[in-house]
């Protein structure tokens, strides 16, 4: 039996509940309680940061090999399924949970700032806090149901807060592109629920763990079938390709949810999917490489994207895409722990960014509102030379790009090689992994260049904001950098968490993980290099990062630019990458199009309007009104012949008695 | 005991009484004819009264009150049709049709 007071895990997702059902009332009834909203709405946070904590360190004092389950209630008791609401805490979901409720903390912590002129205050806290406890559902449910709840209320709230301002029309769309999206790769989750319900019987994840080596063979088409749909899902909610393409739009919310949801958490849920079913990607060599290869891809496609973007926002996100790729790389690899590693980072480093860039597009927001001009203020066209106005921002946001460039010793540059070095150790074995490898390279060097080229551009060279406007750009107030200030803490320090052997570190996340990763690990032992390999693969890496960086101060021209509305038009390969590689075009013309011709042209004007209105609602009214006229015909009004049939009516009933 | 013959008349004037109501025109002499068929009917209770007890000889009497009351309804809407139509043939009187 569980220690007594961790039986009490249910508080953690609780305590946000609690906030949403508040701030909820809050903004039906009084929306304008700002202050309240944000002592519940950062509170709970705090609280279940706090609840977090205490139950991490209460787990670690147990030495637990196995993860500790706690069945709550009886939720869909159906004949042979019996799925109950049970959280479970285990090594991989207390770093999920401190992730969440850490950084989530933060961010609420800069959304009271960022957000305070808004009159939709209290609705954004409820959401907010709605997320964090989806989040929180997701991580610490004890089978797929209840994971899958979590998994859907994430992308709820996702859409509600993309489509946060949704009076703009671009902004609603967004909303509804991220909620379709996702709605594909959920279809391959439910998928993947169902066989492994077909197969094992049971989803709980205990016993499907334990009983998946035996019920499926190694590389058996089941269990290759459930990875994969498994995978589906990942690469929707965590923007993979071909689901990716969501991601980028679902900047049109506030900064603070991209940084939250679309950045830090909700988007590494399938990272936490893979890691949580090790076992089964263990066992399916083609699951595990699609994992690997799609991963790697997508890193380096989206690093090409971000080359060449204007929007602050969608450079990050293009960044963000291009770093869960990585953390793709490491899960598919089987270095589980690597993977985590490189989500955590990830979340101190890209939230950072995030709100850093959220810092920015506040100050210049208020500049262009103080001069009632309409410039972009999202546009780094419109930037340069902010370094000058917001010092605290720029020097925070320089850490977070040496960290995701990763530049020795910040906390990126210890994920993501070690990604890469797993990567290359696989290699050894299953040689498709050298190109995953070299394609991760490849994106880090870009990742380099286009994270630099955003501080240039936005940072240095000179103001392009506009002669009015610029003495109006000043550092945001303290409530919102002392987040970035402790982000940048988390991201100096971060590497810490597991300094590889390599530097005499001792690993702490990987060895933390490992009761997690081991039944995997059995299945799909992680390979081994030699030490001057290694050292060889960090130079290499560093290296590349240097060049990288090198390339963007040789290479870019910051006091070439001009402001976004004076800009021409891009050319060439630029023009290429500007437009995202035309993958959108190409989904409009592929999928989109054909979809909104068939639901007009046959299921509209044919189904719809020639078969059930016209064949069953209209054809059944004129059968029935055929029937009435013959009926009718019967009313002639001559007494006479009621009687008459009268009489026969009679008689026949008789005759029928008689006999 | 009477029975049989009783039984007869009575089927024959419930007979008369229907031939009546579907040969006749006129509303009047329908009206006549249905009067006819319920004494045929009243003819029959008494005379099955005689073996099955006094419950036929008390419904007569309320068919003698049901008689009476379509009478007065009866002849008063023949009264308020004639008015009307200037006729009491049925077979002009067929507006309520389909």
């Amino acid at each position: 039996m569980p220690a007594a007071p961790l039986s009490l895990l249910w508080v953690v997702p609780a305590l946000p509940l609690l906030g949403f059902a508040v701030n909820g009332t809050l903004a039906l009834g009084r929306p304008g309680a700002k202050g309240a909203v944000s002592i519940v709405g950062v509170g709970t946070l705090a609280l279940a940061f706090a609840a977090s904590a205490f139950a991490v360190i209460e787990f670690a004092k147990l030495h637990a090999a196995a993860p500790l389950v706690f069945p709550y209630w009886e939720w869909l008791p159906v004949g042979e399924l019996q799925v109950g609401f049970a959280l479970q805490l285990d090594q991989l979901s207390a770093v999920m949970i401190l992730v969440v409720t850490g950084v989530g903390a933060l961010i609420h912590v800069f959304s009271i700032g960022y957000m305070h002129e808004d009159p939709g205050y209290a609705r954004y806290f409820a959401y907010l806090n709605l997320f964090v406890f989806f989040m929180l559902i997701l991580v610490l449910g004890a089978n797929f149901p209840v994971m899958f709840v979590g998994w859907e209320g994430v992308g709820l709230c996702s859409y509600l807060l993309i489509g946060f301002w949704f009076n703009e029309r671009i902004n609603a769309d967004a909303g509804r592109k991220a909620f379709i999206v996702n709605r594909i790769g959920d279809f391959g989750f439910l998928v993947a629920m169902l066989l492994i319900f077909w197969r094992i019987g049971s989803l709980d994840f205990g016993p499907v763990f334990a009983r998946a080596p035996a019920a499926f063979a190694p590389g058996s088409a089941v269990v290759t079938a459930i990875t994969l749909f498994l995978f589906l899902g990942c690469t929707g909610k965590s923007a993979q390709i071909p689901l990716y393409t969501w991601l980028p739009d679902a900047m049109q919310g506030p900064t603070p949810v991209s940084a939250l949801i679309h950045a830090a958490t909700m988007v590494t849920a399938g990272v936490y999917l893979v890691a949580r079913c090790g076992v089964l990607f263990a066992l399916s060599p083609l699951g595990s490489a699609a994992v690997a290869g799609v991963g790697a891809l997508t890193a380096l496609f989206a690093a090409t994207i971000a080359l060449k973007q204007w929007d602050i926002k969608r450079v990050l996100a293009y960044s963000t895409i291009s770093q869960l790729g990585y953390m793709f790389i490491g899960v598919g690899t089987g270095a589980y722990a690597a993977g985590i590693f490189h989500l955590a980072t990830h979340a101190f480093f890209k939230a950072l960014l995030f709100l850093g860039s959220g810092s920015v597009i506040h100050a210049m927001h208020r500049a262009y509102h103080a001069t009632h001009a309409h410039d972009d203020a999202q546009d780094m066209r419109n930037m340069g030379g902010l370094a000058r106005h917001l010092p605290w921002t720029a020097g925070l946001m320089w850490i977070a790009t040496l960290a995701i460039a990763g530049i020795p010793p910040f906390a990126g540059f210890f994920s993501k090689d070690e990604i890469l070095g797993a990567a290359f150790a696989e290699a050894e074995v299953r040689p498709l992994w050298y190109v995953f490898w070299a394609m991760g390279m490849a994106a880090a060097l870009l990742t380099a260049f286009y994270m630099t080229r955003l501080m240039r551009y936005t940072f240095h060279g000179p103001n392009r904001t506009g002669d009015r406007e610029r003495e109006h750009l000043r550092e945001a107030p303290w409530m919102m950098t002392a987040p970035l200030v402790v982000l940048g803490a988390l991201t100096v320090l971060g590497g810490g968490l597991n300094v590889p052997r390599l530097f005499g570190g001792g690993a702490f996340l990987e060895h933390w993980l490992e009761p997690v990763t081991s039944a995997a690990a059995r299945l799909h032992p992680v390979v081994d290099t030699a030490r001057t390999t290694e050292w060889a693969l960090v130079v290499a890496a560093v290296l590349v990062a240097a060049l990288g960086m090198f390339a963007a101060f040789r290479l870019l021209r910051p006091a070439a630019l001009v402001p976004a509305r004076l800009a021409p038009a891009e050319t060439g390969l630029a023009r290429l990458l500007w437009k995202k590689w035309y993958v959108d075009e190409l989904y409009d013309a592929i999928v989109v199009r054909p979809i909104v011709w068939i639901s007009r042209e046959v299921l509209w004007k044919i189904v719809d309007a020639r078969m059930v209105d016209g064949l069953l609602v209209n054809g059944s009214a004129a059968v029935s009104r055929a029937l009435g006229w013959m009926g009718s015909r019967l009313q002639t009004g001559e007494v006479g012949s009621y009687v008459m049939l009268f009489v026969i009516g009679v008689l026949a009933v008789l005759g029928a008695a008689v006999r | 005991m009477l029975l049989e013959p009783s039984l007869t008349v009575s089927a024959v004037l419930f007979t008369l009484g229907v031939a009546g109501v579907l040969l006749r025109r006129n509303a009047i002499v329908i009206f006549m004819c249905v009067e006819l068929m319920l004494n045929a009917v009243n003819l029959t209770f008494v005379a099955l009264a005689q073996q099955l007890g006094v419950a036929g000889q008390i419904f007569v009497f309320f068919v003698m009150a049901v008689a009476a009351a379509e009478a007065a309804v009866g002849l008063a809407i023949l009264l308020a049709i004639y008015r009307h139509r200037q006729t009491l043939n049925l077979q002009n009187i067929n507006l309520l049709k389909g």
